[in-house]
């Protein structure tokens, strides 16, 4: 690797490491988790379909949480607080730094969920659930989701505040999840410029439902070969785009 | 080659939803040779730290060329023979200075086994020996800026640019970066360092280029520049009466039993010389009065017009009239 891209990235994780806020998260994502033994106690039905729903939206969530608050940040610190003066004199390019910098985040991010993963599996199985390779898939759906959300808050941090950014990646992950809906709005519409403008819109807006699993995972199926390949390619272009024009409006910035 | 060549750079800013735009830089030309020590004299506002900026590529010049050792500025490879302190430094406050010099020779892909000697030496060089692994959020300003030296200096660079290297260091912190500078220029390196402090400028410098409202006004040697600017001769006389001495010249200062005369020529000081000894006087001295770069750079401040002459004896008594 590009030892520019590698010293930001070691970088940036160490900063989230040493972060007490980051642990705090990745403790309440767990505490969450395993809280999911008391709404199994309080609900009908399949107590470990009950444990494993709640318990992977509880990490679900807070590792979506820890994306975003970190990733607003990413870029805007840097520039804010001036150290992106002595990295940026040196010679390294700015599209190595916003690479160096998601990377960071990403090795945060896969750590944490490594942590609550070790975790929950572990909880599961002192209930006397087996081990689900399903579960593992989740995850893995879950960790590409993340990519995305990282790029987009980088992105947004590339140029904006960080309370836009998170209004902006916020909003945009909302949007993401209720793509389902998407085909109903367009059909509403009369107008063929507006049909022709909710058409792209629906190409250049994130479909997150995509990496959402969590409904087959809990019943015990698992979506196909096919689908899997066709997400993992959707997440990478889609993440790959974003850090284009991510390096695209940094490489114009100017640090007074 | 020059080790820095700027020609023709321009900057300007805009603001106010813009629409009003703010010429920072009118035309910057300045070059510094290898091996010099350069001081980039100017107040606060007059495009000092833009300049820099723009050499490094952190801003983008609207017109103009920055070279540095042939090479553009903005290159990677150009970046690569340059080290850099920004003024007032902020560093990543969650590491030690080890780890950050770590980090900032892992972006020069030097090899761990080197990187670990150079940083020890630096740490040395620097005077930060035994707070090396302390924390940064702990580091005083000064400390902060000692390490803002070293981590300028871990590519081993040809070229340092210094933005307003002295601020936030003590008399001791002073002399030890004055000390530095001089140890650098004399394993060949070029140093280029703005200040608004005349004092840093004046005890340090091989040339120097005074930027005034986002122009050049004056570069050249220091050396050359002193030279060429005698201000005014000043004599100093004794045994003869403040009678006798005001017919030979009107105004004089008196002090410790000596005369003070301030003459504006060489022609005045030969004539009145002459008078005095003709009128029993002994003459104690005759000092060319040279302008000092403050001297020099409020000139230009006041828009070129030397200042007007005035005598820097600190006398008590006052001229006979």
């Amino acid at each position: 690797m590009n030892p520019g891209i590698r010293g930001i990235a070691v970088n940036t994780f160490r900063e989230s490491a040493r972060n007490k806020m980051f642990y705090l998260l990745v403790f309440f994502g767990v505490l969450f988790a395993l809280s999911s033994r008391l709404v199994s106690f309080l609900t009908l039905g399949d107590a470990m379909k009950v444990l494993k729903d709640t318990g992977l939206a509880a990490i679900n969530f807070f590792c979506v949480l820890i994306a975003i608050f970190t990733g607003i940040n990413l870029v805007y610190k840097e520039v804010e607080k001036k150290t992106v003066l002595a990295i940026l004199s040196k010679p390294v390019r700015r599209d190595e730094f916003i690479l160096g910098k998601f990377l960071g985040l990403a090795l945060t991010m896969l750590a944490a969920l490594a942590a609550m993963a070790a975790i929950f599996f572990a909880f599961i199985l002192l209930n006397g659930g087996g081990f689900d390779w399903r579960i593992l898939l989740y995850f893995a759906m879950l960790f590409l989701e993340l990519l995305v959300i990282i790029a987009v808050s980088l992105l947004f941090s590339a140029f904006t505040t960080p309370i836009l950014a998170f209004i902006f990646t916020v909003s945009l992950y909302l949007i993401g999840h209720v793509m389902w809906t998407y085909n109903e709005f367009k059909a509403l519409l009369r107008a063929p410029a507006m049909k022709v403008l909710s058409e792209i819109l629906y190409y250049l807006l994130p479909n997150l439902d995509k990496f959402n699993i969590k409904n087959e995972v809990v019943l015990g199926t698992a979506p196909g070969a096919a689908t899997i390949l066709y997400t993992v390619l959707y997440g990478a272009v889609y993440t790959a785009a974003l850090l284009a024009l991510a390096v695209l409006i940094f490489r114009r910035r100017e640090f007074q | 080659m020059k080790a820095l060549e700027i020609k023709g750079l321009k900057k300007s800013f805009r603001s106010n939803f813009l629409i009003r735009r703010y010429d920072i830089l009118k035309g910057i030309d300045l070059d510094v040779e290898p091996g010099e020590i350069y001081g980039f004299l100017g107040p606060n506002g007059a495009g000092k730290t833009t300049t820099i900026k723009c050499v490094l590529g952190l801003l983008r010049a609207d017109a103009g060329e920055v070279s540095v050792a042939g090479q553009p500025a903005a290159s990677v490879e150009a970046r690569r023979r340059i080290g850099f302190l920004p003024e007032n430094p902020f560093f990543y406050d969650y590491l030690s200075a080890r780890e950050y010099l770590r980090f900032a020779t892992s972006l020069f892909a030097i090899p761990q086994a080197e990187a670990d000697g150079r940083i020890a030496a630096l740490i040395h060089r620097v005077g930060l020996s035994g707070h090396e692994d302390l924390k940064l959020r702990k580091y005083s300003k000064g400390m902060i800026q000692r390490l803002g030296l070293a981590q300028a200096m871990i590519n081993d660079p040809e070229l340092l640019i210094l933005d307003e290297p002295f601020s936030g260091l003590d008399p001791v912190g002073r002399k030890d970066l004055r000390t530095l500078i001089f140890s650098l220029r004399e394993q060949g390196k070029t140093i280029f360092f703005s200040s608004h402090i005349l004092q840093d400028m004046e005890l340090m410098v091989d040339r120097v280029g005074i930027i005034l409202g986002g122009t050049i006004r004056r570069q050249g040697r220091l050396s050359e520049m002193v030279e060429r600017s005698t201000q005014y001769y000043e004599v100093v006389c004794d045994r003869i009466a403040p009678r006798e001495l005001a017919q030979i010249q009107g105004d004089f200062a008196s002090r410790d039993g000596h005369f003070i005369l301030t003459l504006p020529s060489e022609g005045d000081v030969n004539l009145v010389v002459e008078s005095i000894i003709h009128n029993g006087g002994r003459i104690v001295a005759v000092t060319p009065v040279k302008m000092t770069l403050e001297d020099i750079f409020f000139s230009e401040m006041a828009g070129g017009a030397p200042p007007a002459p005035t005598s820097r004896s600190g006398e008590t008594g006052g001229g006979a009239r």
